[in-house]
């Protein structure tokens, strides 16, 4: 009974995760026993989003990592520099920014009137380079994959100890055999975990591949299961694809398994990389500037083209339509219900966790809830959406429960956040004062007031200000329920996009960055503090 | 009467076997030494609750404690290490032994003010315990050990970590604060010969079980268990 009482909490979340997911699926499921999957797989409009889905991800994942180790090599060779820890910082704006802000960026750069094509007019080649089609996929995931993988990638390169550097300093190594005897072996067993994250990511993109795709050629299973609901009502064909979806997702997910594992163990130590003995040499120098000054431009270019094209677009205009205050209103409504309940699920399964390790000892037991719950990024968002919106359409609540339904997709999706960010530092806490605890009797309530929540609060309101930000800035639900009278902020400047209302989205994107940009700050100002 | 009684206390973990039986009249401090895995650390932690015994009893002022959760049995106890929580600060961690909630009354604000004028620590009480030098986070809890006000005191090798010189003013605190309080203590070391400065009793453990326990002077200078004498052997040549 007193493990029952102690782990109530957990059970709920896990039972609540499993219905919502396991829900979704057995309707989706249901539905697609109608289509025969042997059939399905012998066409060929289904062969080809299936051979383009694997296909753009691979390549994605490769273009991104690859470039990513270059660059993180340049960044860790140089460890002081005037800017880098800004660099560093604006790096995690991509993983933030709303992905239909970000692409407004990106066409602002790279297309048909962008600054690029621009610039090779003057050597006379005139618009010779399109975003639209694979390059823009490809273009569009490495903004958001490039600086991820830095960020993952750089904790382990700085990790290197300083004793290391030393040592291979006095054995006369060359910047090669640093590489391959140092630095290879400490990244490598990240490398395949943060290439399967990549991957995942791409795989399952939805707003990239449904702005930048443009045609069926270049379609995936996200896009054509969005476009099986919302374009062809083909209820069958979007089951289909959506179990396919699952189907391979749930492979790639299986190696998370290791990754999350691997993560875990990592120290987060930084190690100044001054002793290394590869630095003073000018021609590495001048590859380092290189790389670190292309990424930046790459990365920072399409974000300072957001700000110039919002600025100088009809503002007034924008911001006294009403439309555009009530699709903040929803999308704010979304965020923080979003936010509320990810907060709830993800300390109901922490709470039980802790107990599992502190009581019970259940250290196996404490690993797989954890587990249960970060796996949810693995699952397609479009999975579960298809599933609520399949609920809806049956209940005939689609304009009804459309914010709760996208609320709740969306904190099932930012769960794993959530979790990852707030259980060690929650965890460790409970390790380090369960003895003075208990002797004190600190306990319930009292003991998450004086002594959890100072110890969390600050790694809680990074990851709730960051789902949040997210949330309010997710187009892939929100575009599934996207009904008369209910649209949201992103959802309505990829509207505006679609209408070649460019002027108009410019200050929208602007406008809807800056609401996610507050939204983070106000969740940090109140929680963090 | 004996303040703490420990009868056939017994306790096992695979094929180790910890059995203890131990008297000890108020008001009396006693060292507990012997090498690693012989169960010192364990012992403290069964008597403080955060074992549960295999059988066995332990009565503290002559009223049985088995039952009690470790919040309430009237012991206070110094870990190894986490003995302060490190957001709080210095005075905040002291108030916990007052009210666990630090709802503080004029009392216990009181209270406060004479555990840090004895550990000496008024002057840095605002400071959080990452800003105070090892021995003054030690005497923190010390204090925070003194407003519990309990009768008696378990030392788990607090003051190890700790140079020489700190580690013996340490022991004197406690030896004093133990006469001006009558608390009767508990303290597990392995320095058998700086802990014998402060303990009225010395007791030698070894594999769960004692195997000497007398008058440090007569243990230390003519030890009769052949276990004893090859650890003292050992603790002088380190």
């Amino acid at each position: 009974m007193r493990v029952l009482s102690g782990m109530w909490s957990g059970i709920a979340v896990v039972v609540f995760l499993l219905i919502v997911i396991g829900g979704s699926i057995t309707l989706t499921a249901m539905t697609s026993t109608s289509v025969s999957l042997s059939s399905a797989l012998a066409d060929p409009y289904l062969i080809g989003v299936i051979r383009f889905t694997i296909g753009q991800a691979v390549l994605s994942t490769v273009i991104s990592v690859g470039l990513a180790l270059i660059v993180t090599r340049a960044l860790a060779r140089r460890s002081k520099f005037p800017g880098r820890r800004l660099l560093i910082s604006l790096m995690g704006l991509p993983v933030v920014m709303p992905v239909i802000v970000a692409i407004f960026g990106i066409t602002a750069v790279f297309g048909k009137s962008g600054l690029l094509n621009q610039l090779l007019s003057l050597f006379g080649m005139e618009q010779s380079f399109t975003v639209y089609g694979l390059t823009g996929i490809l273009l569009a995931h490495t903004f958001f994959n490039l600086p991820l993988t830095i960020r993952l990638l750089l904790p382990a390169w700085e990790s290197i100890s300083r004793e290391n550097w030393r040592l291979a300093s006095m054995l006369g190594m060359s910047s090669r055999q640093l590489f391959r005897l140092l630095e290879w072996p400490s990244i490598s067993d990240r490398l395949p975990g943060i290439c399967l994250i990549v991957f995942l990511l791409c795989f399952t993109s939805f707003a990239v591949v449904l702005t930048l795709g443009g045609g069926p050629a270049a379609t995936t299973i996200e896009v054509a299961i969005y476009q099986a609901l919302r374009y062809d009502f083909e209820l069958s064909q979007a089951a289909l694809l959506a179990f396919l979806q699952l189907s391979l997702c749930t492979v790639a997910a299986l190696g998370l398994l290791k990754w999350f594992r691997v993560f875990a163990a990592t120290s987060g130590r930084k190690v100044d990389a001054s002793d290394r003995p590869d630095i003073h040499s000018t021609t590495g120098k001048a590859i380092d500037v290189f790389c670190i000054g292309i990424c930046a431009i790459f990365l920072l270019l399409p974000i300072a083209m957001i700000f110039y094209s919002g600025i100088r677009g009809p503002i007034y205009k924008v911001i006294s339509d009403p439309i555009l205050w009530l699709a903040s209103g929803r999308s704010l409504i979304i965020a923080i219900l979003a936010t509320v309940i990810s907060m709830l699920l993800a300390m109901g399964l922490i709470k039980s966790v802790r107990f599992l390790r502190e009581k019970t000892k259940q250290q196996k037991g404490a690993e797989l809830a954890l587990t249960i719950g970060s796996m949810t990024v693995a699952i397609p968002p479009m999975v579960i959406g298809t599933g609520f919106f399949l609920i809806a359409l049956r209940t005939h609540t689609l304009a009804h429960a459309t914010l709760i339904m996208i609320a709740l997709v969306n904190a099932v999706m930012v769960l794993p956040y959530l979790i990852r960010s707030i259980s060690p530092p929650y965890i460790q806490a409970g390790e380090q004062y369960y003895k003075l605890c208990r002797h004190l009797g600190l306990s319930g309530l009292q003991r998450f007031r004086l002594i959890d929540w100072p110890i969390i609060r600050k790694p809680t309101a990074f990851a709730v200000g960051l789902g949040g930000a997210l949330s309010f800035g997710d187009m892939g639900v929100a575009a599934l329920f996207d009904t008369d009278g209910q649209v949201t902020l992103p959802v309505m400047l990829y509207h505006q996009l679609g209408a070649y209302q460019f002027d108009e989205a410019s200050v929208t994107a602007v406008f809807l960055l800056l609401l996610c940009v507050a939204f983070f700050w106000a969740i940090n100002q109140i929680i963090g503090r | 009467m004996n303040a703490l009684s420990v009868k056939n206390l017994c306790l096992k973990f695979g094929d180790w076997t910890l059995e203890v039986s131990i008297e000890l009249a108020a008001g009396r401090c006693l060292g507990i030494i012997g090498p690693s895995g012989a169960g010192k650390s364990t012992l403290l932690s069964l008597i403080a609750g955060f074992e549960t015994p295999y059988s066995g009893d332990i009565f503290i002022d002559a009223q049985s404690i088995n039952d009690l959760e470790p919040s309430h049995r009237p012991l206070t106890f110094m870990f190894q290490e986490n003995n302060l929580f490190n957001h709080l600060t210095l005075y905040e961690n002291i108030a916990l032994g007052c009210h666990p909630g630090l709802k503080l009354s004029q009392v216990d604000q009181h209270q406060i003010e004479i555990a840090l004028s004895a550990t000496e620590l008024s002057s840095i009480a605002t400071r959080k315990p990452s800003d105070v030098s090892g021995g003054e986070r030690q005497r923190a809890a010390l204090a925070r050990c003194l407003c519990q006000k309990q009768p008696l005191l378990l030392l788990d090798e607090p003051f190890a970590s700790l140079d020489p010189r700190l580690r013996s003013q340490m022991h004197q605190l406690v030896n004093v604060l133990r006469k001006q309080h009558g608390l009767t203590v508990l303290v597990v070391s392995h320095m058998p010969h700086e802990v014998a400065h402060i303990a009225d009793e010395l007791l030698f453990m070894q594999d769960g079980k004692i195997k000497e326990h007398g008058d440090p002077d007569q243990l230390l200078e003519n030890p009769i268990h052949p276990q004893l004498i090859n650890y003292l052997e050992f603790t002088a040549n380190r």
